[in-house]
């Protein structure tokens, strides 16, 4: 007994521990859920009912099953590298991809700290920047499995993704600097920190109400850097099929696939730490006398709860707003969102140094 | 030549320029349907095909049947009106004598290949004797084999009744007269 104790006192251990919390039980589970519920939601929108035929007998589970039966299905498919592809690119493609969307997980704290003990798997120096650096890694999925599949539409897909998502992350790095002016730091936990204070004892001091323009920008260059709608004409349906990732088929196509969803459910996390409050239960503080373990429960259920919400709102978003053209998405970049980041950088640091 | 040319224009305006507000309205429509949809009322008008069916008017053209007569025999005289009006050439009818002087005439086989037919219901039009319908209300014929789609003449008049006024089960019929067990009958099919 002794002994397993001081095993899952070792740092390693804790870190191990934490990855495969955060991973196989909210990254992975909430993700895949995501692909039903996409599917669930567009039809609850479009008035339709969306999927609920995949059965074991004659228990339908209200079309929960069907994650089940796309996995089997797309594990079972036939696993196509096209002709004249480049192999080795071609194959670790979807890594690039899967790994960014889940390591940005690494960083966001789940629950507030039990003393020494942190929710979070790295509570790096750098913060967010580590997730700049991720985002950039993103690029080399749609990069890579573009140029190796030889294939035009591929190629189409995967030189509009790396213009586009090159150029959104530098709206992503801008639009996040009042906000690391505001709290102070580019570390999440700091960050996460300040948001816990109340403005009178009465406003929380969220980061959408400190930076509601670098809310705003921030959000739409995360949906463009997950290539979703309305920014999506690197996968562009109508026109270039699938994009970069038209060649791929069975498990590689699908982990491209699960990968988006995991963007997802990354940004509604990331936007929930930066902009929400993270794992700060608004109003808490009235109440010193609260158990541990309520208020670490309270924390996780107010943090997945606000992520949940925000990955409705992403796709509520998609199946609201029409698909920009390619060059519309990069004039909304670089002619209205640059200059807009760049004001509320200037005006939040104008606004900082006439309080101080 | 002068013509006269309309120009739209196409300057945005400020709320256009934001994005915002346009978004803003969009959302409303959207989160209107999903919130009726999800919570209270459905707007759903998904029928779910093999559970339910879509309600079918009573002139819809669906599956052939034979009618009968009071006492149990099929109508049809073999008069050949359907098969000579069918534009699709899938009715095949061979007449055979009957030895009731009423009848005068009745089909020993009666074949409707339905992978030919064209649902025209000019057939049914044709009928002098009301013998042949499509009142059966079947929309969904669907089989693994072609054989399966050759529906004869038995099939025809067994297989779908709409109603129990036409219902008959073989008990039902009246015994045929003696000497009708002796005729003979091209395809081993016992007459009516």
């Amino acid at each position: 007994m002794q002994l397993v104790l001081e095993f899952l006192a070792l740092p390693f251990v804790q870190d191990v521990l934490k990855i495969l919390f955060i991973l196989l039980l909210f990254a992975m589970p909430l993700g895949t859920f995501m692909t039903l519920m996409e599917r669930k939601w567009s039809a609850a929108v479009q008035d339709r009912i969306g999927p609920n035929r995949a059965n074991i007998g004659s228990y339908r589970g209200r079309g929960l099953l069907h994650i089940a039966a796309d996995a089997l299905k797309s594990i079972f498919k036939e696993d196509l590298i096209p002709k004249g592809a480049d192999k080795f690119l071609y194959t670790i493609a979807p890594f690039f991809s899967f790994m960014s969307a889940v390591a940005v997980f690494a960083i966001i704290p789940i629950a507030g700290p039990i003393g020494d003990f942190k929710f979070q798997v790295t509570d790096v120096q750098p913060g967010l920047l580590f997730i700049f650096a991720i985002t950039s890694l993103g690029v080399y999925g749609a990069v890579l499995a573009g140029a190796s599949s030889n294939s035009k539409f591929a190629l189409f897909g995967g030189t509009r993704a790396s213009a586009q998502m090159i150029s959104y992350e530098v709206f992503l790095g801008l639009s996040l600097m009042g906000l690391f002016m505001v709290y102070g730091s580019t570390q999440v936990s700091i960050i996460v920190e300040g948001q816990g204070e109340h403005w009178f004892g009465l406003i929380p001091k969220w980061g959408v109400f400190t930076q509601p323009l670098g809310f705003v920008v921030f959000f739409t260059a995360l949906i463009a850097e997950t290539k979703r709608a309305p920014f999506d004409a690197p996968e562009g349906e109508s026109e270039i099929v699938a994009g970069y990732f038209v060649e791929y088929s069975g498990m590689r196509w699908s982990s491209f696939m699960l990968a988006e969803y995991i963007a997802i459910v990354g940004v509604a996390a990331l936007i929930t730490t930066l902009f929400f409050g993270g794992y700060q239960v608004p109003w808490l503080y009235h109440w010193e006398s609260a158990p541990q373990w309520l208020v670490t429960l309270l924390q996780f259920s107010k943090f997945t709860s606000f992520t949940l919400i925000l990955c409705w709102f992403q796709i509520q978003i998609r199946w609201t707003v029409p698909k920009f053209r390619f060059d519309q998405t990069m004039a909304l970049g670089w002619k209205k969102l640059l200059p807009v980041a760049l004001l509320n950088t200037v005006v939040t640091a104008i606004i900082i140094v006439a309080l101080a | 030549m002068k013509f006269k040319v309309k120009k739209v224009d196409r300057s945005e305006g400020l709320k256009e320029a934001l994005y915002i507000p346009g978004i803003a309205v969009g959302l409303k429509h959207t989160m209107r349907h999903f919130f009726r949809n999800i919570i209270g009322k459905k707007d759903v008008v998904t029928i779910q095909y093999p559970e339910e069916e879509r309600p079918i008017s009573q002139r819809w053209r669906g599956r052939h049947r034979l009618t009968r007569r009071d006492d149990g025999f099929l109508k049809c005289v073999a008069c050949y009106m359907c098969e000579t009006v069918c534009p699709a050439k899938c009715i095949h009818i061979e007449a055979g004598e009957h030895p009731d002087f009423s009848v005068e005439k009745y089909p020993v086989s009666f074949d409707i290949d339905e992978l030919r037919c064209v649902f025209c219901g000019l057939c049914v039009e044709a009928c002098p004797k009301q013998a042949i319908r499509m009142d059966t209300g079947v929309i969904g014929m669907a089989y693994h084999s072609r054989e399966s789609f050759n529906f004869t003449r038995d099939l025809l008049r067994d297989a779908y009744t709409p109603n129990e006024k036409t219902k008959y089960t073989d008990a039902d019929l009246p015994k045929p007269p003696d000497q009708q067990s002796a005729l003979p009958n091209s395809r081993g099919i016992p007459a009516l």
